[in-house]
């Protein structure tokens, strides 16, 4: 047995489980524990692109102080996983623990010298306990949430809690679940000490706080926002946000009198008829969204730069993966940022939201449909796998109930007959946006062709220079009008004195703020800003223009939002320097500071 | 070729029964060649909507790319239209008619369009039963790039330059009789006769009603030796019944022999009088109506007239159970949770 030095509320543990177990749900339930014991806590679900039987972790990070980000290191594994268990016992740090099932002795080379063995019979006591094999599988995930919750000390009332809870709809299912739990606890009560030097205490750190994934918020925030039509190709991971649509559109919108639907959900036949039928819907006057991942968005090009051109409001989220290509379809990256901003051929631009918590996702996916409509143009929000399916701990979701759908500028009939002469894409206000109509208004006015092909402001088909130049020159205004619509930057540590900032954006946000806690622990004092948005504002310039060089945090290989900077902002790329993580696992404060910290002290 | 059309017309120009005269669904000139079988049938569907006597901004017009999908331009001037992109007017159609159920839908398309870099598209919306008018504007090649052989070429034709097709045509026809099509029927651009009924038969019905109409292109596919030509077609084209459509406002009954007329109840309605030339044929019945196509194929003619209807047919919005008010017109009211309902939705998150 080796020394563990007492650890409480800050360690990781790792379930190495078989996929298709049942092991997912008792995994989160264990989460939850913590979570309801007022400690903060993370989850990242490590998982495989196969439906049965590959390996795949779960792993929870316990952080009194509150950092939410992937920690290197593995402090405690529960392994359940015979494939991954030399790769398993190798992941405990030294003086960490390491949890199996000892229905089977552990051969010899798996042996370190340097952590703790806890053993558990969970194969025999289910086969003692169980006769059906279906029922040996699941509950073994039970006896080690029994097992781990007596080491760690969670409180079992608690744990039985969310059990109960969990099972609300099934409540048979209630007491065998219960039962399961206390042979894990009984069989660590008679055979070991208890609990573990690394453990629980209960807290009251999380407030109001709710633990939810980034699409599922993502989906209610386009109920709350009126959304209407969902059409979408299913494709990790961004399934589950048109899931969590239907799932709370199935319950809040149906007409109570006639049971009908006051919104239609689509699966489209591919990505490109995805967000062809949303720019239909858009353009006929509804609010309309698709959701897909990298492969996706190179299918949906040439119509997203459709919608840009013949301006038409469109959502669409984005949850990343890691390319190029099929790539690892279900590890988490930030590499398709350049391929949103300039997606499709020709001129384009998009304007990209680059949430970093549910609680955002909620905000922003209910103002991407206000954005949309008013700028006229897509608006593509940015998550990444790490957001959309992990659980977070988050502000809970606030709404206002007397807001009102920005719809934008569009001419109800009355208008149109008080005005001159129509023209649909006639610059009135000077800000680049111009009045639509939508089809069925008015009898006679108001009527035009859409199109792809360049036209003048009266949306007569036109190869002439200047009304193409004109066209494309009112298109850029609209680009600066959007500065004026997107989120700004947020700011942090303002008051450095060394010159030196850090920028990131998205799920970067808590491995970098650890990492900026950690470099404050050496008195290396950075100021830092993490980026909401695409168009970029003229903060984020300014924050670049203030510090000799800036650190810029990304999860992909080519330092693309780098290059978005560089581009956009026209910067010395000198100033700029690369932080960057793109293994497919979120990147964490370790990883940040392993980069930083001979750079601030070589100075670059 | 005229450049510009004159807004005048002529003061007792007839109106319909809306107020409407035919200069309330025309649209820009055409900027197609001379003789384009495409012009006529922009004709046929101006002369059909206002017939119809539909509201002209109660119609939407979309398009994909190609000559064909051009012609949304070159009628109904009081309808929004949408050119979209290639191949992919039925996505932005069943877009555009799920957020609003209740105008009318008409999507025109080509055969490269369709048949080509828009099949996906094309076989999906069919069996999504969009309740809209698909007309595929059916000239066998590809004119705006100088008339390159189309998918629906049929083999052995010969192109203006003496080449061979080597390739077996795809019929639309067939192809949206086997997918379950509720609605299909073939006619040419030269039979404005036969078009105009049709094109109000297609939009009288609810659901997916296909329209392949043969219309010739003048100067890449109108040779000797080619199967898409004004002369083969008027020399090939057979019909199983001549077609007279009859809004249920009017509705009138004509004395037909039996045996040889079939009336036809639509959706809204009207009705449609079949003049059947041959007894075998059920148009309601899709087996048999499949059995004729391919017994004209076999023999070297094409078919026109109406092929099949299904009068039960309902259309995607039934299916999913849309809500009756257009999806566009739901308000703050209609869409937004109460703020109880996000407190509920926090509280099982904790």
């Amino acid at each position: 047995m080796s020394e563990t030095a007492i650890k409480i509320n800050d360690f990781v543990i790792r379930f190495a489980n078989v996929n298709g177990t049942g092991s997912a749900s008792a995994n989160t339930m264990f989460a939850l524990s913590i979570f309801r014991m007022g400690v903060p806590m993370t989850a990242k679900n490590v998982f495989p692109s196969n439906i049965q039987g590959l390996p795949t972790w779960y792993e929870v990070r316990v952080s009194e102080k509150g950092y939410l980000g992937r920690r290197d290191g593995v402090d405690i594994v529960a392994c359940l996983n015979p494939q991954s268990l030399a790769k398993d016992v190798a992941s405990v740090l030294p003086g960490g623990y390491f949890v199996y099932d000892s229905t089977k002795n552990l051969h010899k080379e798996f042996i370190r010298e340097d952590i703790n063995y806890i053993g558990i019979p969970m194969m025999e006591i289910c086969m003692r306990e169980y006769t059906d094999p279906r029922m040996r599988q699941l509950f073994k995930n039970m006896i080690y949430v029994g097992a781990l919750a007596t080491l760690l000390n969670i409180d079992l009332e608690v744990l039985k809690n969310v059990i109960s809870d969990e099972f609300k709809k099934k409540p048979k299912l209630i007491e065998p679940n219960i039962f399961a739990i206390n042979l894990g606890v009984s069989y660590i009560k008679a055979n070991y000490d208890y609990p573990l030097n690394i453990r629980l205490e209960k807290r009251n750190l999380v407030g109001n706080k709710i633990v939810i994934n980034g699409n599922t918020a993502c989906g209610i925030g386009a109920i709350y926002a009126g959304a209407t039509v969902a059409a979408w190709y299913p494709i990790t991971p961004s399934t589950s946000l048109v899931d969590a649509f239907d799932k709370y559109a199935s319950k809040l919108r149906i007409d109570p009198e006639t049971g009908l639907k006051k919104y239609a959900i689509v699966q489209a036949e591919d990505e490109l008829s995805a967000i062809g039928m949303v720019i239909g819907a858009n353009w006929n006057g509804a609010r309309a969204f698709t959701s897909t991942s990298g492969p996706g968005i190179s299918l949906m090009s040439e119509f997203l730069g459709l919608a840009y051109f013949a301006e038409i409001s469109t959502v669409l989220f984005n949850v990343q993966r890691t390319g190029p290509s099929t790539g690892m379809p279900t590890r988490t990256q930030q590499s398709d940022i350049l391929s949103c901003a300039y997606a499709s051929h020709g001129d384009t631009k998009h304007v990209l939201l680059f949430p970093s918590s549910p609680k955002e996702c909620f905000d922003m996916s209910a103002n991407a449909f206000d954005m949309a409509e008013r700028l006229q143009t897509p608006i593509i929000v940015m998550l990444d796998l790490d957001l959309g399916m992990n659980d977070h701990l988050s502000e809970p979701f606030e709404w206002n109930e007397n807001r009102l759908y920005d719809r934008g500028k569009v001419l109800n009939a009355e208008e149109l007959d008080a005005c001159a002469q129509f023209g649909r894409y006639l610059d009135v206000d000077n800000d680049g946006i111009s009045y639509r109509t939508i089809a069925g208004t008015h009898p006679t006015k108001g009527a035009f062709v859409t199109r792809g092909t360049s036209r003048d402001e009266y949306a007569k088909y036109t190869e002439q220079g200047d009304e193409y130049v004109k066209n494309m020159e009112k298109l850029t205004r609209k680009w600066e009008t959007a500065k004026k619509h997107v989120p700004d930057a947020e700011f942090y540590q303002e008051k450095s004195q060394n010159k030196i900032g850090m920028l990131f954006f998205g799920t970067t946000l808590y491995p970098a703020l650890e990492a900026l806690d950690m470099l404050k622990e050496q008195g290396i004092f950075i100021d830092a800003m993490r980026i909401k948005s695409f168009p970029f504002t003229n903060a984020i310039d300014n924050f670049i223009a203030e510090h000799e060089y800036v650190f810029v945090v990304e999860q992909n290989r080519d330092a693309q939002f780098r290059s978005l900077l560089v581009n956009e902002l026209e910067v010395n790329p000198k100033k700029l320097v690369k932080i960057l993580n793109y293994d497919g696992m979120p990147v964490t404060a370790d990883c940040i500071l392993k980069q930083v910290l001979p750079k601030i002290k070589n100075h670059i | 070729m005229s450049y510009i059309k004159p807004p005048f017309r002529h003061p007792d120009l007839p109106i319909n029964e809306l107020g409407y005269s035919k200069k309330d669904y025309e649209g820009a000139i055409s900027t197609l060649c001379a003789g384009c079988g495409h012009d006529s049938i922009s004709g046929a569907i101006v002369q059909a909507c206002y017939e119809m006597s539909v509201e002209p901004h109660r119609i939407a017009k979309l398009s994909g790319i190609g000559c064909s999908s051009k012609t949304p331009a070159y009628f109904l001037n009081n309808s929004h239209g949408f050119n979209s992109v290639h191949g992919r007017m039925p996505s932005v159609s069943t877009g555009a008619n799920l957020a609003n159920r209740d105008l009318l839908y008409i999507g025109v398309s080509g055969d490269g369009d369709s048949a080509s870099i828009g099949m996906g598209q094309f076989v999906h919306v069919i069996r999504r039963n969009l309740n809209m008018t698909y007309i595929v504007m059916n000239n066998g090649c590809y004119g705006l790039t100088k008339g390159q052989d189309s998918a629906t070429a049929d083999e052995g034709s010969l192109s203006k330059g003496g080449s061979t097709n080597l390739f077996q045509g795809i019929d639309l026809a067939s192809l949206a009789m086997e997918l379950g099509a509720s609605f299909v029927a073939r006619s040419f651009s030269g039979d404005k006769d036969q078009l105009i009924p049709l094109l109000k038969a297609a939009m009288s019905h609810k659901g997916f009603a296909f329209l392949d109409i043969i219309s010739p292109c003048v100067t890449f596919n109108n040779n000797l030796g080619s199967t898409k030509s004004y002369d083969y077609v008027r020399d090939h084209m057979e019909t199983l019944a001549t077609v007279d459509f009859v809004p249920y406002q009017n509705e009138i009954t004509l004395e037909y022999k039996e045996g040889q007329s079939k009336s036809v109840k639509l959706h809204d309605g009207s009705m449609l009088n079949l003049h059947k030339l041959n007894a075998e044929w059920d148009p309601t019945n899709r087996k048999s109506a499949l059995e004729q196509i391919n017994e004209f194929k076999d023999k070297g003619e094409i078919l026109t007239g109406l092929i099949y209807i299904d009068q039960q047919s309902t259309d995607l919005h039934s299916l999913i159970k849309t809500s009756n008010q257009p999806l566009n017109s739901l308000t703050e009211k209609d869409l937004m949770p109460s703020l109880a309902d996000l407190e509920l939705i926090n509280d099982d998150h904790r």
